[in-house]
């Protein structure tokens, strides 16, 4: 992952068939049955949405007091890329074996990595593509890894319990994984890490990596963490990101 | 061949000695554990005994009463001789109303003193008495749910199943009415989040709820009633399903037949494998709760679809047949006639390989033929969904399809939202109108399709049962409990004594009394 700062220059808008047309699908439900009224008020949502040129494609009975929407229309807006603020984890990457053997010279012994996914969360593919061996997407996962103690708690792991691990174990990084989001159980069940290593006086010493399908790197850095990952997320990344913080703690850097 | 519901699927030919061979393994896998599970009791069973002996309602602070009672006898260390034993003990000293009947429990002394034979068969009679009673209504509540069955009519196979998940029981009802009006047969409420690790039911009607609706016995009758009318309204009988797993599976199954649930997810594994609770719980529990089913002619459903979500679908398709034949043992040695082992199965190999749909072909397939009688659950990708909806939606199209031409009994229809949220309104519409159309328009190609001999599909199926098989002489020569140890299914290991609700399995006492079990038994 690079990112590739970007010149101040044209904006961006929605692309239907040709530049700037601005095209946009919607498709949504009403609580009415399906009626001229019912096609007006779609029409007067995606309005209201600020779009212009509105054609409700589809309406549909969904139920009996229900009518599915398919909308068009189109939209004046547009993107300035320059002035958007994003959150972005940046690394640099080493291949497998270049890493390894950098991090085995430069960090002096391996770096001992907990992985878990947390509170009363059962997903545990997530972080089990990280961590396992097997890895994810022909990627190799941590326990690969010659350069890291890799332990892979598995999901259901109880705060307390990780952070306590993350003391007697003196792990330099832990994963946590969080996929059910619904009514942000996440957030609070992330914080509650950050407060229990505060509580133990050891939250300086670890880095805490946050990961999930919903989870970004600006969520992980409002709810203390030091890096967030999305889905996709490649081991190779978070081994890289991994070793290359560790080093930046010891005043070294991975790409000298 | 031909399908009791009347759909043709293309014929598979397979190894006869090697199902029967199967079926072998699958008997001397379950026959220790069964031999475990007459020795042991859990709270859960004894807390079952005591809601059909009447302690329904909660105590302070919403604890319920059979949680009061079955937790002040097993730190007594007095579960072992059976909750309505102790019932029947508290009774015989004049406590009658529940309350009064969990403040006797509670003040028994350490080691309450034993009975003279005489009043201890008296005792006995009385209880049985009335359990003979509860259980009586039971079967009747049961009955009045078939007749409406029966009077209305169901839907064609497969039925299509519907899930709903506000976390809100008023919600749930009108999401269920609205997908009922759309066409489909099976409403699922989905239960909270974390429920299954609760070692309680919780009480009446509920509104909080995360990633699902609480199961509650309160909040089963409602949706029953709310079905039933919309039943009658759509002259279509329309069944109702939840979730008999975690700590509370004979609980939940039981608050299920008396609500007149149809179909409840039951898996003898599936607790061990996905929410780590100790196996020699669940297997216990799984037992007694398949025999209230089995008493209350429900449909179980069982979760080999989700050794797929943590294992690689091509990889492990072996595991999947090889626990079908191991839950379907199970469900025989509980009472379940093969017209309510829902078995369950999916579609979930990585689409961006090749050839895929003859692989899933060959799957279903297989277990279509290895099960005919039986009613099979067929799961839509879930491991492979992202956010692209657009993509998702086409997916499950070929899922449907799969599903259709392989004569599955109840089809779970995907959601092109899966990897986002739990279905919204306009999801499961679009999911309907989808799968009609599938159905529609396949119609009668299952009668049409036959299958090259020794092609890509039947060499699969072949290949796939022949592992099974491999398996299961492991697991048979092993034991179940090792071959768990061994992530031997869904690429998850357990320890024996690993896991939560170890400490609630209790040996039983000599003369351990439970009259709903020997109801059951004697059913
Ligand atoms: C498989 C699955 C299950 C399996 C889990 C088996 C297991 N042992 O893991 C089972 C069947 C048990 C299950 C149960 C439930 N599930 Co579920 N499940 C899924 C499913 C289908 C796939 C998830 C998955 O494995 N993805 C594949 C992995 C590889 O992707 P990933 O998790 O995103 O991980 C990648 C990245 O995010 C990242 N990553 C993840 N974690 C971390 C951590 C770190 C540190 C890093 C760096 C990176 C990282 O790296 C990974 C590789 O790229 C999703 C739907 C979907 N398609 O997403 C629903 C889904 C996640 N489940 C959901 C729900 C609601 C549940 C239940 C609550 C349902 C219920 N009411 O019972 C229960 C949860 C029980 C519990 N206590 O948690 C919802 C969540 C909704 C939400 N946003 O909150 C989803 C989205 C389905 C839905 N539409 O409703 N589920």
């Amino acid at each position: 992952m690079t990112a590739r700062p970007l010149e101040p220059g044209p904006l961006v808008r929605p692309y239907g068939d040709r530049q700037d047309d601005g095209v946009v699908q919607l498709s949504f439900v009403l609580p009415i049955p399906p009626s001229e009224r019912a096609r007006e008020a779609a029409a007067e949502v995606a309005r209201k949405l600020g779009l212009t040129q509105v054609l409700v494609a589809s309406m549909e009975a969904a139920a009996e007091r229900y009518s599915f929407f398919v909308v068009y229309g189109r939209t004046d807006v547009a993107i300035d890329l320059a002035s958007l603020q994003v959150a972005e984890v940046v690394t640099r990457k080493k291949g497998f074996d270049e890493l390894n053997e950098f991090s085995l010279r430069e960090v002096g012994r391996r770096v001992v990595v907990l992985g878990a996914c947390t509170g009363s969360d059962a997903h545990a593919v997530g972080i089990d593509a990280i961590m396992n061996m097997k890895g994810f997407a022909g990627d190799y996962g941590l326990e690969r890894y010659p350069c890291f103690e890799a332990i892979n708690l598995g999901a259901q792991v109880e705060n307390v319990e990780l952070a306590r691990l993350a003391v007697e174990r003196s792990a330099d990084a832990v994963l946590v994984s969080q996929v059910v989001t619904q009514r942000d159980v996440h957030r609070d069940n992330a914080r509650r890490l950050v407060d229990e290593l505060e509580r133990l006086g050891r939250r300086q010493q670890v880095l805490l990596l946050l990961g999930g399908p919903r989870i970004d790197h600006k969520l992980a850095l409002e709810l203390g963490y030091d890096a967030g990952f999305g889905p996709g997320t490649r081991p190779s990344t978070v081994a890289n990101y991994i070793v290359g913080e560790v080093l930046r703690r010891m005043g070294k850097e991975l790409h000298g | 061949m031909l399908l009791a519901d009347g759909r043709h699927v293309p014929d598979l030919h397979l190894e006869p000695g090697e199902v029967d061979r199967c079926r072998e393994l699958a008997a001397q896998v379950t026959a220790p554990v069964l031999g475990f599970v007459a020795q042991h009791t859990t709270v859960a069973i004894e807390r079952t005994v005591l809601r059909l002996l009447g302690l329904h309602g909660a105590g302070p602070r919403g604890i319920p009463q059979v949680n009061l009672v079955a937790d002040e006898l097993h730190r007594r260390r007095l579960l072992g001789k059976g909750a309505a034993w102790w019932l029947g003990y508290v009774m015989r000293q004049g406590a009658r109303d529940p309350g009064a009947i969990v403040e006797a429990i509670a003040s028994l002394p350490e080691q309450p003193a034993p009975l003279p034979p005489a009043e201890e068969a008296a005792l006995r009679e009385a209880v049985t008495r009335e359990t003979r009673a509860a259980v009586a209504e039971l079967r009747s509540r049961v009955a009045q749910r078939n007749a409406l069955k029966a009077e209305l009519g169901t839907g064609p196979r497969p039925h299509k199943y519907l899930i709903v998940a506000t976390g809100n029981i008023w919600d749930d009802v009108e999401q269920a009415r609205a997908a009922a009006q759309g066409g489909a047969d099976i409403i699922a409420v989905i239960r909270s989040t974390a429920q299954s690790l609760l070692d309680y039911v919780p009480h009446g009607a509920t509104t909080e709820g995360f990633g699902g609706t609480y199961a509650t016995q309160e909040n089963f009758r409602i949706m029953r009633e709310a079905l039933d009318d919309e039943s009658r309204r759509l002259e279509r009988y329309l069944h109702l399903t939840n979730y008999s797993s975690g700590l509370c599976m004979p609980e939940i199954a039981f608050a299920a037949a008396w609500e007149r649930l149809d179909m409840l997810l039951n898996d003898a594994m599936y607790g061990i494998l996905f929410r780590d609770i100790n196996m020699k719980r669940t297997l216990c529990d799984q037992h007694f709760s398949r025999r209230i089913c089995a008493l209350a002619d429900i449909t179980i459903n069982t979760g080999e679809d989700n050794y797929i979500t943590t294992a690689d679908a091509d990889e492990a398709a072996h595991t999947v047949i090889a626990s079908q034949f191991i839950n379907e043992s199970f469900a025989h040695r509980a009472g379940l006639p093969d017209r309510l082992l829902g078995l369950g199965h999916s579609f979930e190999i990585d689409p961006a390989r090749e050839d895929t749909i003859a692989r899933e072909l060959a799957q279903a397939l297989l277990v279509r033929t290895l099960f005919p009688e039986a009613p099979l659950k067929y799961m839509p990708p879930t491991k492979h969904k992202q956010g692209d909806i657009f993509f998702s939606h086409g997916y499950d199209l070929m899922a449907d399809v799969v599903g259709w031409v392989t004569g599955q009994g109840i089809q779970l229809l995907g959601m092109m939202t899966e990897a986002m949220h739990n279905p919204s309104l306009a999801d499961r519409y679009q999911a309907l109108k989808g799968a009609d159309y599938v159905y529609r328009a396949w119609r009668s190609m299952g009668d049409e399709l036959q299958l090259k001999p020794g092609g890509m599909v039947e060499s699969r199926a072949a290949a796939t049962l022949h592992a099974a098989r491999l398996l299961l002489e492991e697991v048979a020569a092993d034991g179940l409990f090792a071959a768990i140890g061994k992530a031997r299914f869904g690429d998850v290991a357990r320890t024996e004594a690993g896991g939560k609700g170890l400490d609630g399995v209790v040996a039983r006492a000599p003369g351990y009394f439970n009259p709903l079990l020997d109801e059951l038994e004697a059913t």
